[in-house]
């Protein structure tokens, strides 16, 4: 099938095909003045993910500004999440990923943190769905699939990070790249939909473009991935390391 | 007139339940008091207290058949079918408030194995199996042979069941007011208690209303079996704080159930320890268990103990806030990390499929009762044991 | 034995009769879907097999894409729709909930409900800028959404 897949757009006369996918490889490669943080070459569209890599990302709370919310307006904007009216809407809009300030509370000492999905090894949530809804890919990413997701919110209950939303209403013009709707459980996608192309997170981009660097992201498995390296040469956290998920998301200076 | 009567009444509650449902589903359950930091709220209070009572409506069931005891016998169909309607009220509030209940193929055909969901999916489809099997056993006197093996299979099943509801909470790891052993057997005890007061309820309306002779000999046994469930209760959920109080880490979560000044507080100590644990004990072991009305109230008060228990456990345990940054204070977060507990108001069409549930396990008692020979004509002393008629009082 | 041989028989000539009707009538009273045509020369497989076969391969690429992250073209549901975009009277792509869209022309006829377009966008992303910035929500009311989005809704109605 994958065979076929790969070999199908020959056959396909399509001008809207052709011109689509033009723009794709061009996009890449002509991108300039945008930051485009092309982490690794991109796989071949019809090629599955492996167990080779894994996406992780490690974050830099001595650079995470305090007042900055670029992280989580970019992962808005990439993914379609919109502010509601409803007069709660904190607790009922979709959030992928929050900024978080924290305070020691013998030291004084105050980070500032974004938060979502940690895109654990042994996530919890997909140890509780009964469907197998939430799923892990080979390359670690944590999804949920929509298709056969029934809404129970088990895994909402099951994660220590909170960082899971059920959509509580119809949407509309969801984007093509990141479908969502109501009655069904989302998370942080590590925007998977970039990574198989070989680029980075939306919120990393933005942390980038915004000069803090506070964000990086990489192949945990590859040894000079600059995630990799930075890992090794720095201490890094978990955060509630003691549950032992092995968290694909590490912070520094927590 | 009275039967249909009451099938009319049970109709309304169970149409309001429905068109609640179809609010909410229609709507999104923005509708609701759930929230994504309160997930599950009051149709999950109402059907865990109705699958747990369903377990333990079996008692009377599995004390006749597997313990033998001659007495309990009669009551066995009854509280088969009490078991029966129970379990499929409480699945039926549980299956209409997922976000999508319209998949409920995927759930039957999907499985992951690692979930207890998923297990629970399984028990639950088993329970009723079983209790239909055992039912039949016990009306079927050609089967008779059979009737020992099939109480004792559903008696086994039950307590692999229970302890699959508890385990849906004892499991999870994250949340500082779960992630307990204990609560697998804490749930059990508590379906022995939930659902015999509901049983005893059931019994005492039923026999009432069919002017059949039901006596004090065998309301007595049924009554003190009670209490000692109901101070089992007590001592489980003492064993479980206790052990929590003793651990640092669990300081703040007791601090915010036992002495905080949330709903949840006053629920514990007003409704789930008072009004469903001491005031039962104290009725039902003075003089005044010796009463229909006291021993009926007690059991009352036995199931309003355990919805509060229940909303205890549910709510309670989300409200408190994830614990994921030890020694430090959240100062600012857009999800509420920073608040000191997350607020929950159950909205009116989450009460109504409660208790649109509520009234489809009243509705299939009562509809099997008339159908089917699920009442012994009297449990009247003699007709009971004609020997222990006397002692017990 | 003899008798159910006989019955379906009967019913199986019946059936054939009927079809054979509806075939000789199709043109002229039994009504049939109006499937607009799509923007391209022709689809990724014969019209034949896509009638029959596309919910097999959509299916299958979506679990594909799903959990395995492959991403080729051929199936995916956002080139079908890309391809098959239907355009109201202000040029504007209609969305599935009006009967003109390709797949509710015949879905509708076929009365075959699909999940799809709950989470999957039914219209080109690309003409979604024309509408709105982000995805538009509506709540109690039509009033939040823009005027071109409301008209776009009212058409179908």
């Amino acid at each position: 099938m994958s065979d076929l897949e790969t070999n199908a757009p020959e056959k396909i006369g399509r001008r809207k095909f052709l011109t689509a996918s033009a723009a794709t490889a061009a996009g890449a490669a002509i991108a300039p003045g945008v930051l485009l943080h092309t982490v690794a070459e991109a796989k071949p569209a019809g090629q599955a993910v492996s167990s080779k890599n894994r996406w992780g990302m490690l974050i830099d709370t001595n650079k995470c500004s305090k007042g900055c919310n670029a992280c989580v307006s970019a992962c808005n904007e990439e993914n379609g999440l919109e502010k509601s009216d409803h007069p709660n809407s904190n607790e009922i809009d979709a959030q992928w990923i929050r900024k978080v300030e924290l305070k020691d509370k013998s030291t004084g000492h105050s980070v500032s943190l974004p938060l979502m999905c940690q895109h654990c090894e042994h996530p919890p949530c997909v140890d509780v769905c009964p469907t197998g809804a939430s799923m892990k890919r080979e390359d670690g990413i944590v999804l949920v699939d929509k298709h056969i997701c029934i809404g129970c919110r088990y895994c909402m209950m099951a994660c220590p990070y909170k960082a899971r939303s059920f959509v509580h209403e119809e949407l509309f013009n969801q984007k093509d790249h990141a479908p969502r709707g109501k009655g069904t459980v989302e998370s942080c996608t590590m925007c998977v939909h970039r990574v198989d192309e070989g680029e980075s997170p939306a919120c990393v981009e933005a942390c980038n473009a915004d000069g803090h660097k506070a964000m990086y992201f990489g192949d945990l498995k590859d040894e000079n991935s600059e995630i990799s390296q930075q890992l090794r040469k720095y201490p890094s956290t978990q955060i509630r390391a003691d549950l032992g998920l092995n968290t694909g998301v590490r912070y520094r200076g927590i | 007139m009275g039967f249909y009567g009451l099938l009319a009444f049970l109709c309304a509650f169970i149409l309001a339940g429905l068109g609640a449902t179809y609010y909410m589903e229609h709507n999104g359950h923005w509708v609701t008091g759930m929230n994504n930091q309160i997930a599950w709220g009051m149709p999950h209070v109402f059907a865990v207290f109705l699958i747990v009572a369903a377990s333990g409506a079996l008692n009377v069931a599995s004390i006749g058949t597997v313990f033998g005891k001659k007495m309990y016998q009669p009551l066995g169909r009854l509280s088969s079918l009490v078991a029966l309607a129970l379990l499929a009220g409480g699945l039926v509030v549980l299956l209409l408030d997922l976000g999508r209940p319209d998949r409920l193929i995927v759930a039957m055909t999907k499985y992951n194995f690692k979930s207890i969901f998923a297990w629970n999916i399984i028990l639950y489809t088993g329970f009723f199996a079983i209790t239909g099997i055992y039912i039949w056993m016990m009306m079927d006197r050609s089967m008779k042979k059979f009737y020992r093996p099939a109480g004792i299979a559903a008696f086994i099943w039950r307590l692999i069941l229970t302890t699959g509801t508890g385990s849906i909470f004892g499991f999870l790891v994250a949340r500082q007011g779960y992630d307990a052993a204990i609560m697998a057997p804490m749930f059990i005890i508590m379906s022995f208690s939930f659902g015999l007061a509901f049983f005893i309820l059931v019994t005492m309306a039923t026999y009432k209303w069919t002017d059949r002779p039901l006596g004090d000999a065998i309301l007595y046994r049924l009554k003190n079996l009670l209490g000692v469930f109901v101070a089992a209760v007590m001592y489980f959920v003492l064993a479980y704080h206790l052990t929590n109080l003793y651990a640092t880490e669990h300081h703040g979560v007791e601090a915010f159930i036992l002495t905080g000044d949330s709903i949840h507080t006053k629920l514990f100590w007003i409704g789930q320890i008072l009004l469903g644990g001491i005031a039962p004990l104290v009725i039902l072991y003075s003089n005044l268990g010796k009463s229909r009305t006291w021993i009926a109230i007690s059991s009352l008060l036995v199931i309003i103990g355990g919805m509060a228990q229940m909303y205890v456990i549910i709510i309670g345990g989300q409200a408190y806030p994830l614990q994921m940054f030890p020694g430090m204070e959240v100062v600012s977060s857009t999800f509420s990390d920073a608040a000191a507990y997350h607020a929950y108001t159950p909205s009116l069409p989450e009460i109504l499929l409660g208790l649109g549930g509520v009234a489809i396990t009243i509705f299939m008692i009562v509809f099997g009762c008339k159908v089917l020979n699920f009442l012994p004509a009297s449990l009247a002393d003699e007709a009971v044991d004609p020997h222990s008629a006397a002692t017990d009082k | 034995m003899k008798r159910i041989e006989t019955i379906k028989a009967v019913v199986l000539a019946m059936l054939l009769g009927f079809c054979s009707m509806a075939g000789s009538l199709a043109s002229a009273e039994v009504p049939t879907p109006d499937i607009p045509k799509g923007e391209g020369e022709k689809c990724v497989e014969p019209t034949d097999i896509m009638r029959k076969n596309h919910m097999e391969y959509l299916l299958h690429q979506r679990d594909e894409t799903m959990r395995k992250g492959i991403r080729t073209k051929t199936y995916s549901l956002k080139e079908c729709v890309d391809c098959h975009t239907v355009k109201d009277e202000n040029n504007i792509p209609v969305t599935y909930k009006d009967k003109r869209h390709f797949c509710n022309s015949c879905h509708e006829y076929a009365s075959v409900q699909i999940d799809c377009f709950s989470c999957h966008s039914s219209t080109p992303e690309a003409s979604h800028s024309g509408l709105t910035k982000r995805p538009a929500k509506f709540f109690n009311s039509t009033q939040n959404l823009n005027a071109l989005n409301l008209k776009a809704e009212n058409q179908h109605e």
